[in-house]
């Protein structure tokens, strides 16, 4: 297996909590991860490394600071563009939207 | 929209913030602490939200009890308002002695209706941190590729691995403990390459060996990051890099070079190994866009000036942390303690100056054992990507400036585009300025200036306007 990935609950030192599952919609797909983890992080958790295209080459765009300076992995959440996947919590019925997915 | 005075306004909840607030508290003021993320504690101390809260989370944290203590002091203290999702997008200092008025969006981040407030403080403590700077290297844009800093914030904040067989990569002790936090989310790392050679280690980390005595609690620290390394049979390579990642949408391989005491890459020295993920990071700058848009006065390297009270060159503005200076968790809360303390008008303990003055002797000893080297400028190609925003390359960059024989970096910023994309030139702006005063620019201007410090929603604008239009009467 490549990629990014969850560690499972019962394998985290951390244990941390189990707080029930999220499910958003990223372009008709429906994924899931944990309730208080950003889209981002669902997205990894599912693999996913990237879901955006650089302007003029389109080369693919994920996370790359994971702070919320770099601004490589924005998407469109319930039709607000330009939101930091790494910054904002997944919300139960989200609605993500890629540039993947749309014409750009 | 609605106008609130208060007496101390910290920006920043990571362990500079939190040490000034409870030390602006101890001394009597009332203090509005500002934080952008969702909860306290900063880079140095993310971690899993309300919902998902580790039973042990202490396995990837250090002074995590003390954070725990400072969280409970601040949540409990009266004279002392937490505001999360805090977003200042703005500063006006007016003329005549008056309180600067502090702009800030409350609210999800890169919401589309977040409450204005704008904060009217007697004095401002910035603890708004520092960022990685990565140097860019042919395949830096690759998916897979991270700042070692995301590592760290997937593992503490998700739980998440960024990859299987993962390469750390870059300068500085910030390495050790992102191997660690890997390692005890599932990864395998197969190796960490510093830069810095041997010799250049020995000189930072090895000379005055007395002076370190004082810096016990963190020799320990990184003592239990190297032991990990041992038991998990971790490689450290010194005076090694990378210099390239290859694959089509994400890493797959990275080729790894012996660097000279330049960090030029020796030739004959290259091999490739396998990866998912490689995680890099030659170093950290300061935030300061906030402290520029005061008018705080910089230093050469764009570290904000502080006095011993940590005063920054703007009357009652105060400045703690890595926007000081790199320095690490130790020296922020010792910044943070003096900040808070001189702001609310006592005096700051006597140890806890002791204590920042031999912290910032270790930062010292960082630069002088991690600081980028100018090789660094020979691992890029022509057609490398500079400006992950706008896709400008460095050839690009390079040919512009000796094309337009371009002094100013404002006009090489918009012949090229160069630093103009959704980020603000925050990832690519050092290197672009590194490029440019290589390329004989006379003129160098800090991108880190931003009158705007966050993007805003021009609807969000508007709303905050047309409220203020109702007020007036």
């Amino acid at each position: 297996m490549r990629g990014p990935r969850r560690l499972p609950a019962e394998q985290d030192p951390v244990r941390p909590k189990d707080s029930g599952p999220v499910t958003i919609t990223v372009d008709g797909e429906s994924l899931s991860g944990l309730q208080g983890q950003s889209i981002a992080g669902v997205l990894m958790g599912n693999g996913r490394q990237s879901w955006r295209r650089s302007p003029r080459t389109g080369r693919p765009r994920g996370v790359f600071c994971g702070i919320g300076v770099c601004f490589d992995c924005l998407l469109t959440v319930n039709d607000i563009p330009d939101v930091r996947a790494c910054q904002r919590r997944a919300g139960e019925g989200d609605v993500i939207t890629t540039q993947e997915a749309s014409d750009v | 929209m609605s106008e609130k005075a208060c007496q101390v306004l910290i920006i920043g909840g990571g362990p500079a913030g939190m040490s000034a607030a409870r030390a602006a508290l101890a001394g009597g003021a009332q203090v509005v602490l500002l934080e952008a993320g969702d909860a306290l504690g900063g880079q140095f101390w993310r971690h899993l939200p309300e919902s998902r809260k580790g039973g042990e989370e202490q396995v990837l944290h250090h002074k995590w009890r003390h954070f725990n203590t400072v969280q409970r002091e601040l949540r409990d203290d009266p004279g002392c308002e937490v505001v999360l999702g805090a977003h200042v997008w703005a500063i006006e200092r007016p003329d005549g002695g008056q309180a600067p008025a502090v702009h800030v969006m409350v609210g999800p981040p890169d919401g589309a209706d977040r409450e204005p407030r704008t904060y009217l403080p007697q004095s401002i403590i910035f603890a708004t941190g520092g960022q990685e700077r990565t140097l860019p290297f042919p395949g830096w844009d690759l998916p897979g590729v991270y700042t070692a800093g995301a590592a760290q914030a997937l593992a503490k904040g998700e739980r998440v691995a960024v990859g299987q067989r993962v390469l750390v990569a870059g300068a500085g002790p910030f390495l050790l403990p992102v191997v660690t936090s890997l390692i005890r989310t599932g990864a395998t790392v197969i190796g960490v390459a510093e830069a810095s050679g041997w010799k250049r280690l020995a000189k930072g980390w090895l000379s005055r060996p007395w002076e370190l005595a004082a810096t016990r609690s963190k020799a320990g620290e990184l003592g239990g990051y190297l032991r990990e390394m041992v038991h998990h049979r971790v490689p450290y390579r010194a005076g090694t890099t990378v210099i390239a990642a290859h694959g089509e949408e994400s890493v797959e391989s990275v080729t790894l070079a012996r660097l000279d005491a330049d960090w030029k890459p020796v030739p004959g020295t290259q091999r490739r190994v396998e990866v998912d993920a490689v995680c890099v990071s030659h170093g950290f700058v300061p935030r300061t866009e906030l402290a520029l848009t005061v008018g705080c006065t910089v230093d050469a390297h764009g570290f904000v000036v502080v006095d011993d009270q940590q005063r920054t060159s703007v009357e009652n503005v105060f400045c703690a942390g890595e926007l000081t200076g790199i320095g690490g968790v130790d020296l922020a809360l010792a910044e943070g303690e003096i900040a808070g303390a001189t702001a609310a008008g006592t005096q700051p303990r006597a140890s806890v100056v002791k204590a920042r003055n031999v912290f910032r002797a270790f930062a010292e000893r960082l630069q002088t054992a991690h600081g980028i080297r100018p090789g660094w400028q020979t691992w890029p190609e022509p057609g490398t990507t500079l400006c992950r925003c706008e896709d400008v390359t460095v050839g690009e960059v390079r040919e512009v400036a000796a094309a337009t024989q371009a002094r100013g970096l404002r006009s090489l910023k918009l012949t090229t585009r160069a630093g103009l994309g959704p980020c603000q030139g925050r990832t690519c702006g050092r290197n672009t300025e590194e490029i440019l005063s290589s390329c004989g620019l006379l003129d160098p201007g800090r991108t880190a200036r931003r009158p705007i410090a966050i993007p805003v929603r021009l609807g969000e604008l508007a709303a905050t306007t047309s409220s203020q239009r109702e007020e007036t009467p």
